[in-house]
């Protein structure tokens, strides 16, 4: 499979019990673009996320994904998405090394060494790390490692839940420019952030969710001054 | 052999984990020392227990999202859970059933066949029943109270079975027959929540 291009959202409800998190939320996400999910927190982009990477099941609507026009299903689409979310999804007592061994074997992608390495390296994981327990690591270094194990699998659709946190300056710049290097390689990249400054000039479609509903959407690249205007405006 | 291979892959890393940590072997090793000559007991405690922390660490860090997402059938990911399990119990058991024997001058290895049977077939029981509940209260706050709660009801004819088996070899009379029918009925009740917990378990760790 040549992996997803397109992912189409069309009228995504979700409940917790009597809380509405997502109202009718419809979405295309294309091949090749960087997608800027804002919101004030509580408004549905963490539940968005969750419902897109399939972990996360919907009361209403559907989330069709497209590879060539044909429609891809199970562990098939799973296999496609890179997830970056709050927590580091990595296991504080194997290593690096280890944590990365154990989902290029899940994942049956290329798990050696050189690879391991090469993937630790790209993220800029201090190579002094890389056979210590990730419990030991610092918020910065885990959300290193946790990029490592996002895109170790080489994603098409990468779904990213304030992929910021925790990095210094040029950590998130570094990871800007990756994130920027696979949406120009195809990839569809989603990002959830409240760091308007570090995905502007980067995203190239803004989408803003207000209390479960999409209350903004457009394609198109904005500076830091646009995107925070077009937040204020549409978030509150 | 691709759902097994990926369950191996997920009961290896919990294996791994707990190697390095021992935090579950020196908890249940604790219970079965704690109550010689109480095997099933020990082997109850031991499997709630350890049920409980190895969940606790896939929250730790949100990791039963990363093995679910993986592109392996979720199936993999419950079967590994309870391998390992079954692993660990097994592992106690081993050490505790000795003691046992040592402590009260019993019989126990009388009839090895039947006993590492029934063994066998309650740490397979606990793992099974106790993956599928241990997985679905993850994200539950009170689940350290609940996981008991609803667990052991499941677990007393397993145990029943388990104890009378056990007792049937170790009596001074041994009546193989009684032993082998609850070997029996262990089979058949581990046999039907395999069954139940392999249909249901994806509906039941999806949000």
């Amino acid at each position: 499979m040549a992996g997803i291009d397109r992912v189409e959202i069309r009228k995504l409800a979700k409940r917790y019990g009597s809380e509405r998190a997502l109202a009718g939320v419809t979405l295309d996400l294309a091949a090749g673009s960087m997608c800027a999910l804002l919101g004030h927190n509580g408004a549905g982009k963490t539940t968005l996320l969750g419902i897109v990477s399939t972990l996360v099941r919907q009361t209403g609507g559907t989330v069709a994904y497209r590879s060539n026009g044909a429609e891809v299903t199970g562990a098939a689409v799973r296999r496609e998405i890179g997830m970056l979310a709050h927590a580091s999804l990595c296991y504080g007592e194997l290593t690096a090394r280890e944590n990365l061994a154990l989902i290029a074997g899940l994942y049956e992608v290329d798990g050696s060494a050189a690879a391991l390495d090469g993937a630790l390296d790209r993220v800029g994981l201090d190579r002094k790390a890389w056979d210590r327990a990730a419990r030991t690591y610092s918020r910065g270094m885990l959300q290193r490692l946790a990029l490592a194990r996002a895109l170790l699998t080489r994603p098409s659709l990468l779904l990213l839940d304030e992929p910021f946190t925790g990095l210094d300056r040029d950590g998130a710049l570094s990871l800007g420019r990756q994130l920027g290097a696979l949406r120009d390689a195809g990839a569809i990249v989603v990002v959830v952030t409240h760091d308007l400054e570090a995905i502007a000039d980067r995203a190239d479609h803004v989408a803003i969710l207000r209390r479960g509903q999409l209350v903004f959407e457009e394609r198109g690249a904005y500076t830091y001054e646009q995107l925070k205007d077009v937040y204020h405006r549409h978030a509150n | 052999m691709a759902l097994l291979r990926h369950a191996a892959r997920v009961a290896w890393k919990d294996l791994r984990i707990e190697l390095r940590s021992r935090e579950i072997v020196y908890t249940m090793a604790f219970f079965g020392g704690a109550v010689p000559g109480m095997l099933w007991v020990a082997i109850a405690l031991a499997g709630t227990i350890g049920l409980g922390r190895a969940f606790d660490r896939e929250r730790e860090n949100d990791t039963m999202r990363a093995l679910l997402l993986a592109p392996v059938p979720r199936l993999a990911v419950f079967l590994g859970k309870a391998i390992a399990t079954t692993v660990l119990v097994l592992a106690v058991a081993v050490v505790c059933a000795p003691m046992l024997a040592w402590l009260l001058d019993a019989p126990l290895f009388a009839y090895p066949g039947p006993l590492v049977l029934v063994v066998v077939l309650g740490a397979v029981g606990i793992a099974v029943i106790g993956s599928v509940f241990a997985a679905t209260l993850l994200k539950v706050r009170s689940r350290d109270v609940l996981l008991p709660v609803i667990l052991y009801p499941l677990l007393v004819p397993l145990f029943v079975a388990g104890t009378s088996s056990t007792s049937a070899q170790v009596a001074e009379f041994p009546n193989l027959d009684a032993a082998w029918y609850w070997i029996e009925f262990l089979g058949i009740y581990d046999s039907a929540f395999l069954v139940l917990s392999v249909w249901v378990f994806e509906s039941l760790v999806i949000e």
